[in-house]
């Protein structure tokens, strides 16, 4: 089953901590949180779950059609106050719970001082295709 | 099994097929065919004569493709099914692929993959990994831009420029799937050399030879960018900084300066400092000048500010920029690396945290929140 981990800019519940912008951690800091998310990754192929991993840039824009001959019409940047996607993991395991535990695992990424970020991540079930077995 | 040579041997077997009559875009194909064969087939058993197999394995497979689109469309086949011998002049072939493959009237993306296709001898799969898209997307890509070019003829002289250009553009790529694309632009690079009488070419190997010695330096522990000035120069690969040291003398000898020989000149001018503080930022500040006279370009013009800063002080760098499009691609990590020198560290740690927001790669990111970070620490008490 495959599970999007989804990382957000903003949005979602209310942090459970509030830690500085990272520029303001010490060096140490930095490379200690970019070394355990390069090992969650490393650990996730091993176990042979892993599919993707992307990161989006902050900006961008909302886009819709609006009628024949027309541009279509944007809608942005975003909104300060708006959620805003920052990245992805997709990851193919057993279960639900499986899916849980690896995105509690990947919010304890270290922050300040070696804590553990707490960082609220959207788990979230694809859609498969039917099963040959399904008619 | 000698993959190198199997690779060289893919653009030699497509001019072989095209002038037995078959049209560049089946030939490609054809041989593709034969090149994925002779991968699963060579590591058993080596043929005697692999060109003589290639060409063989290649002309079957597009008889066989010619006959089956010939019936479906109720024709006779037009070309002769049993093959001329005749002289084969692979070097001209060769050179003819280039420009066709980096045709001006290509996207560069279809231009890139073409090439590695045709010259480089790389199968579709290893292409699509080395750029992170499906294999039929890229599949798609290359047979779109031989529809493109149908009807183009093969002995036309090219255009040199855009088949540099795309050969940049692969050796930037860096690693990308199971293939070293820098390692790939670079034997293209040779190849095109030995095939062209021009000092660019030369400029632009001595180039890449230059920037891929340093490779080991470039990336530390977890992955990190280290910035020229940190770099372990002992880990630097002095064969091939000697070697592009001199492919790029006997170019700029021949008094014809381009782009990519100024730029393989302040490479060789880095290459040869033992130290950072060793570094000649004033005969560099005068090949940005070359460059920005046969360029015009405000990239350069960027990194003119840099070399300026280190050769006259940081204020005279933050002068160089004062006319520069601030939205320009890495115009505030120079600002701020200019004010860290110049001893603005608040104004510093701002601008590469604001750097870093802007930062359109990943490495990237981290380096210029990591460079705001280690600036904020220098702030506290």
């Amino acid at each position: 089953m495959k599970y999007l981990l989804l990382k957000h800019y903003r949005g979602g519940p209310t942090p459970a901590a509030d830690w500085p912008p990272m520029d303001q951690w010490t060096p140490e800091e930095v490379d200690a949180h970019v070394q355990f998310m390069r090992d969650f990754a490393a650990r996730l192929e091993e176990t042979g779950e892993f599919v993707d991993t992307q990161a989006l840039a902050p900006e961008g824009a909302f886009v819709r059609y609006d009628g024949d001959g027309r541009p279509p019409v944007t809608d942005g940047p975003f909104a300060e106050t708006k959620d805003l996607i920052a990245g992805w993991y997709i990851i193919d395991v057993e279960s639900w719970e499986r899916a849980v535990e690896l995105a509690g695992e990947l919010s304890a990424a270290p922050g300040p001082g070696g804590e553990p970020i707490r960082e609220w991540l959207e788990v979230r079930p694809f859609l498969g295709g039917a099963p040959a077995t399904a008619e | 099994m000698n993959e190198p040579l199997l690779r060289e041997l893919v653009p030699v077997v497509i001019g072989v097929l095209v002038r037995r009559g078959a049209d560049f875009a089946s030939a490609e194909d054809a041989v593709q065919e034969a090149l994925i064969r002779a991968l699963a087939t060579w590591p058993d058993e080596m043929p005697r004569d692999p060109k003589g197999w290639l060409v063989a394995v290649g002309w079957r497979k597009f008889l066989d493709s010619a006959r089956a689109e010939a019936s479906r469309r109720g024709r006779e086949l037009a070309v002769q099914t049993e093959p001329p011998a005749g002289p084969a002049p692979a070097a001209d072939d060769t050179l003819r692929l280039f420009f066709l493959c980096a045709h001006p009237t290509l996207p560069q993306a279809s231009a890139v993959a073409l090439t590695l296709r045709a010259v480089g001898g790389l199968t579709t799969r290893q292409i699509a990994a080395a750029y992170l898209v499906p294999e039929a997307t890229m599949a798609q890509r290359i047979s779109r831009a031989k529809r493109r070019l149908a009807g183009l003829p093969l002995d036309r002289p090219g255009d040199l420029a855009t088949v540099l250009r795309v050969l940049y553009l692969v050796f930037n790529e860096g690693y990308g799937g199971d293939v070293d694309l820098a390692a790939e632009a670079i034997r293209l690079a040779r190849q095109l050399v030995a095939l062209t009488d021009e000092p660019e070419v030369a400029g632009l190997l001595a180039l890449m030879l230059l920037h891929h010695a340093r490779r080991a330096s470039r990336t530390g522990a977890g992955g990190r960018l280290v910035p020229l000035g940190e770099q372990d120069r002992s880990r630097w690969d002095t064969g091939m900084i000697r070697e592009g040291v001199a492919v790029l003398q006997t170019a700029l000898a021949r008094d014809r300066l381009g782009e990519y020989q100024a730029q393989a000149a302040i490479a060789a001018l880095h290459a040869d400092a033992r130290t950072a503080a060793e570094t000649d930022w004033v005969q560099i500040v005068e090949w940005y000048d070359e460059l920005l006279l046969l360029t015009g370009s405000p990239v350069v013009r960027l990194n003119r500010a840099v070399a300026v800063g280190e050769a006259d002080g940081p204020r005279a760098g933050l002068a160089a920029l004062a006319d520069l499009d601030p939205a320009l691609p890495r115009h505030t990590a120079v600002t701020a690396y200019l004010h860290e020198r110049a001893g603005d560290l608040e104004q510093a740690a701002a601008l590469y945290a604001e750097a870093a927001r802007a930062a359109t790669t990943m490495p990237e990111r981290v380096h210029l929140t990591r460079e705001a970070a280690r600036v904020r620490q220098l702030l506290r008490p």
